[in-house]
Parts: C-alpha cells; structure tokens; sequence
C-alpha cells in the first residue's frame, strides 16, 4: 500500500498513470453518459406526481453526490499534503476545487430549473439547496485563497488548513441547515414524501452517479496533467516522455 | 529564564488587554459600526415596530456576525507586522495557546461588550423583553465562535494584502451554523418558546471550536510566516 | 421508449423546456471540464516538442560547426 503512495507522490509516475488513465476513463465516461441520459431521458416512466420534470434528477442528484464526496477528496488531500508533503497531493488540491465547484455550480442550477416546474420559484430555500450554495461558497473560498498566495508550497498548504477545517464543518452545516429549515418551514412548500424509488428510475440514476464519478476522476486528471506540463516543463523525464 | 506556561499566558493576557485599551477606538469602534448598521434597517424596512419585533432576532444575529468579522481581519495584523508573531512561533509553549490567548482577548473585548450592550440594541428594534436575555447569552456564547472562526480565517490571510474581502469569503460559510443556532434560539424565546436545546447547540460549537480551532490558527500563521 | 413521437420527447407535457434547459446546460459545463485542460495540454505539449526540435537542430547545427573547424 505504502508503495503505492509514494509512486504517486512522483510527478514522472503520475504523468504515465495519468495518460492510461485518461485514455481509458474517456470512453467509459462518454458511453455511461450517453447511456444514462438516453435511458433517463427517454425510457423511464415519468413521476406520477410530477410528471416529466423529474427527469432532471438524473443530472441533479449526481452531480450533488459527486460535488459532496469532491470536497471530502480534496481535504484528503489537503491532508496528504500537509502530513506527508506529497506534491501530487498539492496539484490534485488545486485541480479538484473548480472541478468540484462547477458540480455544485451544476447542482445549482438544475436544482434550481427544476424548482421552477415543481414549486413555482426559480429558488427556494429548502434546506438542501442552501447547504448546496454553502457548500459552493467553501469551494470558491479555497480556490480564491490558492489564488491569493503568490508562494505555490504556501498556497496549497492554507487551502489544506481550509480545507480541513470546512470537512470538519460541513455536517454541522448541513445538520444546523435541515434543523433551520424544519424550524421554518412553510407549509405550502413540501418535496415530494419519501417515497421507495422504483427501479425503472434507480437503474439510470444509478449509472448517472457512475458516469459523474467517472467525469470527476477524469477532469481531475487532465488538470493534473496540463498542470504538470506547465511546471516541469523544464524537466528531462517530461521531455524524453514527450518525444 | 523562561516563564513558566501559565506565566507566560497570563503576560500574554495582560499585554493584549493593555494594547487594546491603549486604543479606545478600537474597541468602541465595532460597537459603533453595529449601532449605526442597526439604524439602517428601520429606515430600509419601514419604522412599523411589529414589523421590526418579529425580524428583530435575525437582524441583530447577522450584524454582530458582520461587525464580528469586520474586527477579526486585524486580529493577527500588529503582531505579524511588528514580528510579535515569529517570536510567539520560535517560543518554546505552544502556538496554539498562545493564538487562544490572543482570541479570548479579541472576543472579550468584541464579544462580551457587544453581549453587554445588545440589550439596547434589542430595544431599538421594539424585541420583546423576554428575549433579552436570551440574546446576550446567545450573543455572549456565540461571539466566541464567531472569534474562533474569523481567528482561522485571519490566521490564513495575515500575509497577504488584500486579505480583507477573502478573509469574509473564507469565514461567512463556516459561520453559518452559529448563526442558525443563535438566531434560532432568540426567535424561539421571543415566541415564547424553551430555548435551551439551541443554546446548548451554541455551548456544543463552541466548545468544539475551542478545542479544534487553535490547532487551525496555529497551522494558518505558521503558513502566514512562511509565505 | 416511454415517448410516443419526437415531438412528445421535445414537448415532455409542457416541462421540454426546463428538462433540455437543464441537460443542455450541464453538458455545456461538461464539455468546458474536460476540453479546456485537454486543449491547453495539447497545446503545452506541441510547444515542448517544438522546443526540442529547435534545441535538436540547433545542437546539430553547432555539432557540423564543430566538425567543420
């Protein structure tokens, strides 16, 4: 295991890693997409309660899922960063935050378009939407503080302590979040009951958190990549690896 | 001769104390922004005081959490400046502590004068009286982490120049559950309601911030001095 | 098929725009995630190889100098 860890810790391994990785992620990810949104989109029944607009779910839910568990990847990082002092751990910090940020930016959104249909608002202030902006704002908080330092070594270390500190904070918020909405809660506005999701609509949202998963690691890596093109740039093994 | 720990914390305590109140302004400053902030919403709302009663708890939850962020930004900003922050790093007690010291100052000075006082401000915004002293034990608990969050956040961002702005990017997210639990539990005693589970939810935070947070502080200015 | 023609797929009982509004954005950020550090390492990458073809031909360059000295 601990092998493992230090391969990845070296830029020239993770470059030749990253390039298979890629090259195998790449179709994967465009046949589950494309899969996953015909199926969504096309075969599955609509909701009997809300008709067609549910079919944004597909989209909706994994990309929340993905953004979530991305903040909790990335201050693992963070903390490989700081304990180990992996580099690699440094660059996937820095290439984890827009990709994550623009999950959430994506959950938004659709969350938002579908609300339109189903409550009658572009927004509303239901607790998951709200602990979704939150989570936006802890994204766009680490991105603008690795921005801020003009020392790289420095930078990913602050974004490592954010980091940290905000996985520490993000059940509290969402908890505090869900005890806030149920406090206030109007009764004009309620979600659909829970209720067992059936499979002809399980399948697809499932193979869509697939897909999401795999579009994370992918975006990742080809972050990672372009980010070690730029800064070894100088080196020799990038340089006999690239001719 | 090294001073002894609690030497060495009690000198750091009186310092602190002795350079704010050298100051007055600095200390009557946040209490003035807050008042004047109040003022504003009367005139943005409209001056119907059952208007003002019924937002009053939210009201003054989120301009002592704006006024608590606007001080927290100079937290760490005289002693990075004059070096008092690498001597406190190269000495042989804990950073961590030592940062602590530093914060429980802050929020004595900030905090627990803005609890005092809150009862005034309720006033102006017509809440009624049973809240009030909800409202400055909510206020008193809750500035403390509101300190403990912002000293993160200024620790991160000492070093750099236009820290301010980012410094309240970084801080509002984390300060969004003491918000809830605060502002909750003055609405509930203002309803007429039992507030204590959400006070107790405020002492939980804080207490969790007093032991987890000065390990981030201390992290964040080692990587300040660095930088 | 849960749809009966094209059109219905288009229309979705009156929720068409919202639903394709929805996927079409996505996508849109999808593309952006993985094109935009795709073209800039293709880009870093023609730039080192081409560096290395200049280096290259200047070494040979020097090296026929060298020779011709």
């Amino acid at each position: 295991m601990w092998s493992i860890v230090h391969k990845m810790g070296s830029p020239p391994w993770f470059f030749r890693f990253a390039n298979g990785a890629i090259a195998w992620l790449l179709p994967i990810v465009l046949i589950t997409l494309v899969v996953g949104c015909v199926w969504g989109l096309l075969i599955a029944p609509p909701d009997y309660r809300q008709g067609n607009s549910y079919r944004i779910i597909f989209i909706h839910v994994p990309a929340a899922v993905v953004a979530l568990a991305g903040y909790y990847v990335m201050a693992t990082a963070g903390l490989m960063s700081l304990v180990w002092k992996i580099k690699m751990a440094d660059t996937a910090m820095r290439a984890l935050a827009p990709v994550g940020a623009a999950l959430t930016f994506v959950a938004l959104v659709t969350g938002s378009i579908w609300g339109k249909p189903t409550w009658g608002a572009w927004w509303v202030w239901d607790a998951r939407i709200t602990s979704m902006l939150i989570l936006l704002f802890l994204y766009l908080g680490v991105m603008a503080l690795s921005e801020a330092f003009d020392n790289k070594v420095a930078a990913a270390k602050a974004c490592a302590v954010l980091s940290l500190v905000g996985t520490v904070n993000i059940p509290i918020i969402y908890k505090s979040v869900d005890w806030w909405y149920s406090l206030h809660q109007p009764a004009s506005i309620k979600f659909t009951g829970e209720s067992a999701i059936d499979a002809s609509m399980l399948y697809p949202l499932l193979l869509m958190i697939v897909a999401f998963y795999g579009l994370f690691a992918l975006s990742v890596l080809l972050r990672m990549r372009t980010e070690l093109l730029v800064t070894h740039r100088q080196s020799a093994w990038l340089r006999s690896e690239l001719s | 001769m090294l001073p002894e720990l609690g030497t060495f914390l009690r000198f750091q305590l009186q310092r602190h104390l002795q350079l704010a109140l050298r100051r007055p302004s600095d200390v009557v400053g946040p209490l003035l922004f807050f008042l004047m902030v109040i003022t504003l919403f009367p005139i943005g709302l409209g001056p119907d005081p059952k208007v003002l009663a019924v937002l009053s708890p939210g009201i003054l939850w989120v301009v002592a959490l704006l006024s608590s962020l606007v001080v927290s930004g100079r937290l760490f900003q005289a002693d990075f400046e004059d070096g008092t922050l690498e001597q406190m790093v190269l000495s042989p007690h804990p950073l961590a502590l030592s940062a602590m010291v530093e914060v429980f100052c802050h929020w004595l000075l900030s905090g627990v004068l803005l609890a005092l006082v809150s009862p005034v401000f309720a006033a102006l915004l017509n809440m009624p009286s049973r809240a009030i002293p909800v409202l400055m034990v909510s206020l008193l608990i809750g500035t403390l982490c509101l300190s403990l969050i912002g000293a993160v956040g200024a620790a991160l961002t000492v070093a750099l120049r236009r820290g301010g702005v980012l410094l309240s990017l970084l801080s509002i997210p984390l300060t969004v559950p003491v918000l809830i639990f605060g502002a909750a539990a003055v609405r509930e005693a203002a309803l007429g309601y039992d507030p204590s589970s959400w006070l107790a939810l405020l002492g939980a935070l804080a207490a969790g911030g007093c032991v987890l947070a000065p390990l981030a502080i201390a992290a964040g200015l080692r990587i300040s001095l660095e930088a | 098929m849960y749809f009966e023609t094209w059109s219905a797929v288009w229309h979705m009982e009156g929720h068409g725009p919202y639903v394709w509004g929805a996927y079409s954005l996505t996508a849109l950020v999808i593309v952006l995630l993985v094109l935009s550090p795709w073209v800039r390492a293709r880009e870093l990458t023609q730039d080192i190889r081409n560096e290395q073809r200049r280096a290259a031909a200047a070494s040979a360059l020097g090296a026929d100098h060298a020779s011709e000295t």
